[in-house]
């Protein structure tokens, strides 16, 4: 059986194609960009050719993210919490906390041992508790998204961003450039600011070792170090949970799919 | 000689704009000048200061006393003093509209409501003080991902025939909005319109805690926007006084503290250049 997930964020589109609900045959990421009907078929039509698989062969279609209505085909749409939460089970199958942190916002669940979602918070109303604030940063400082992270592990004495708003904290950080502070510490004082809100969500679900990171920040190392820091504990942060979501859909798309098969059968 | 320092001067450094003003010994506006503030505040004043005195064909030795004011006033660094903006746009509103009880001023990253008494003094003041909703940066946001100029938004916006909702406070959020906004097919000027609501919600929300009374100036850099005039003016049911010059209004209130200033120090004996 040939399940894909597809995760419609509010930056960028990831899209997988899982094999038995078990093996990741193929993944793939686009900008989710202005047009979206064009990026969910873009990342649709890439992610067949990579697992090399035809339309036809597809069983069943599951999508999740704030743009999952969108995507037309779909034969189910998940929560961003659901999907992230399996998604985090299926590459570390002793989660219990999931930390899940897009552009937009960050969600904060406590799974149990079968990987039900039994609370969570997310960070609503403003985009400070977000990857957002970052690549405000980032392009305050004139530092490109991907060099980010890399570039704030350098830091010695990291400055805190006190403004809380990501708009506001353009002067702040315009401020600490003139005053010369190493662009280095005003980065990674960045990241702690992003680790506290988003620390601060998690502790209102409740920490419960494992803890699993997924989604964009997955691969901001500064993120993860910072947050291992202050948690004063491991997070887990490796390989695909950047596609947790994707993947948690597609799994989830399976599991629907052999009831399905089950009950008519 | 006396004669030739008769003239005040007021720069209000904001987070966009830099804007200056300069009256003459009666509190006539003598001329204005206005630039991107950038990274640079002490640049930014410095050449809006030049660019005034260009503009007018004066001479710093014109000048009997300079008044700074806005976000980055403590770094200008040729003023003779500082003065909260918030001071200088109730005087400054006061001076071209007399009747002015209460001043709105929205600029690229504080909006601020004012309640002032007949002398064109701060009773009371609201502003918002965490974050940008409301802000001149809600627009600017906007205007970016939709690759507009800031200068077109507002005349954009007053095409609108049924506009749409803009339920997010937060102005990053507001950008993606935009953007679903039109990916669910809803017309630009429509969109444009309801983000120009939005913020009119938000900063009569402000008023409201300082009360609103009759007559209101609007003031700073998004009083130029008419698509901001008409959604206030829409939801408060009144007309607001604003011109070409309501943008400077930090900027002159400040001159004429520079004038107020110079001629206090002059009555206590002392120089004021």
């Amino acid at each position: 059986m040939i399940t894909v997930g597809m995760d419609v964020g509010t930056r960028t589109t990831r899209a997988v194609v899982l094999e038995e609900g078990q093996r990741l045959r193929a993944k793939i990421r686009l900008p989710t960009g202005y047009n979206f009907a064009q990026s969910i078929q873009g990342a649709y039509d890439a992610v067949l050719a990579a697992a090399q698989v035809t339309p036809a062969e597809v069983d069943y279609l599951a999508a999740t993210g704030f743009g999952r209505y969108r995507v037309e085909k779909r034969d189910l749409s998940i929560t961003d919490i659901t999907a992230a939460a399996r998604g985090a089970r299926f590459f570390f199958p002793r989660t219990r906390s999931v930390l899940d942190v897009g552009a937009g916002n960050a969600r904060a669940s406590k799974i149990n041992e079968k990987g039900k979602v039994l609370k969570f918070r997310s960070t609503e109303k403003c985009a400070a508790g977000g990857g957002g604030f970052l690549e405000r940063i980032a392009f305050y400082s004139q530092i490109g998204l991907d060099r980010l992270g890399a570039t704030a592990l350098g830091a010695h004495n990291p400055v805190a961003i006190s403004t809380v708003c990501s708009v506001l904290a353009e002067s702040e950080v315009i401020n600490l450039i003139t005053q010369e502070v190493p662009l280095e510490d005003i980065l990674m004082g960045a990241h702690q600011s992003v680790v506290g809100r988003v620390l601060l969500t998690l502790k209102q679900v409740g920490i419960e070792q494992e803890v699993t990171l997924t989604g964009g920040l997955v691969e901001n190392p500064a993120f993860v170090q910072a947050f291992e820091q202050k948690m004063g504990g491991k997070l887990n942060s490796s390989g695909d949970l950047y596609y947790a979501a994707a993947v948690g859909a597609a799994y989830l798309g399976h599991q629907r799919l052999l009831k399905k098969r089950g009950e008519a059968a | 000689m006396q004669a030739s320092r008769s003239y005040y001067a007021g720069i209000d450094a904001g987070s966009t704009y830099t804007k200056g003003a300069l009256v003459d010994d009666r509190g006539n506006i003598v001329g204005t000048a206005v630039d991107m503030t950038g990274v640079n505040i002490v640049t930014a004043s410095k050449k809006i200061y030049g660019l005034l005195l260009d503009k007018t064909g004066m001479n710093e030795s014109d000048v009997a006393y300079v008044v700074g004011t806005g976000y980055g006033r403590y770094r200008i660094t040729f003023g003779n003093t500082q003065v909260t903006e918030i001071s200088c746009h109730a005087k400054g509103a006061h001076l071209l509209y007399p009747n002015t009880h209460t001043v709105l001023d929205m600029g690229g990253q504080d909006t601020k409501a004012i309640r002032v008494n007949a002398h064109g003094e701060v009773m009371d003041f609201s502003m918002n003080d965490k974050c940008a909703a409301g802000t001149g940066r809600f627009i600017e946001g906007s205007a970016r991902v939709l690759g507009l100029k800031l200068q077109e938004v507002g005349e954009l916006s007053l095409r609108s025939t049924n506009p749409v909702k803009i339920s997010s406070t937060c102005a990053v959020f507001a950008e993606t909005e935009t953007q679903e906004q039109l990916a669910w097919g809803h017309s630009l000027e429509d969109v444009l319109y309801g983000i120009h609501a939005s913020m009119a919600t938000r900063a009569i929300g402000l008023l409201r805690r300082v009360g609103i009374e009759p007559e209101i100036t609007f003031t700073g850099g998004v009083s130029m926007n008419p698509g901001m005039i008409r959604a206030l003016e829409e939801q408060l049911g009144q007309r607001l006084n604003h011109d070409g010059k309501t943008m400077y209004c930090g900027a002159i209130g400040a001159a004429i503290f520079a004038l107020e200033r110079a001629s206090s120090a002059t009555h206590e004996g002392g120089s004021a250049a």
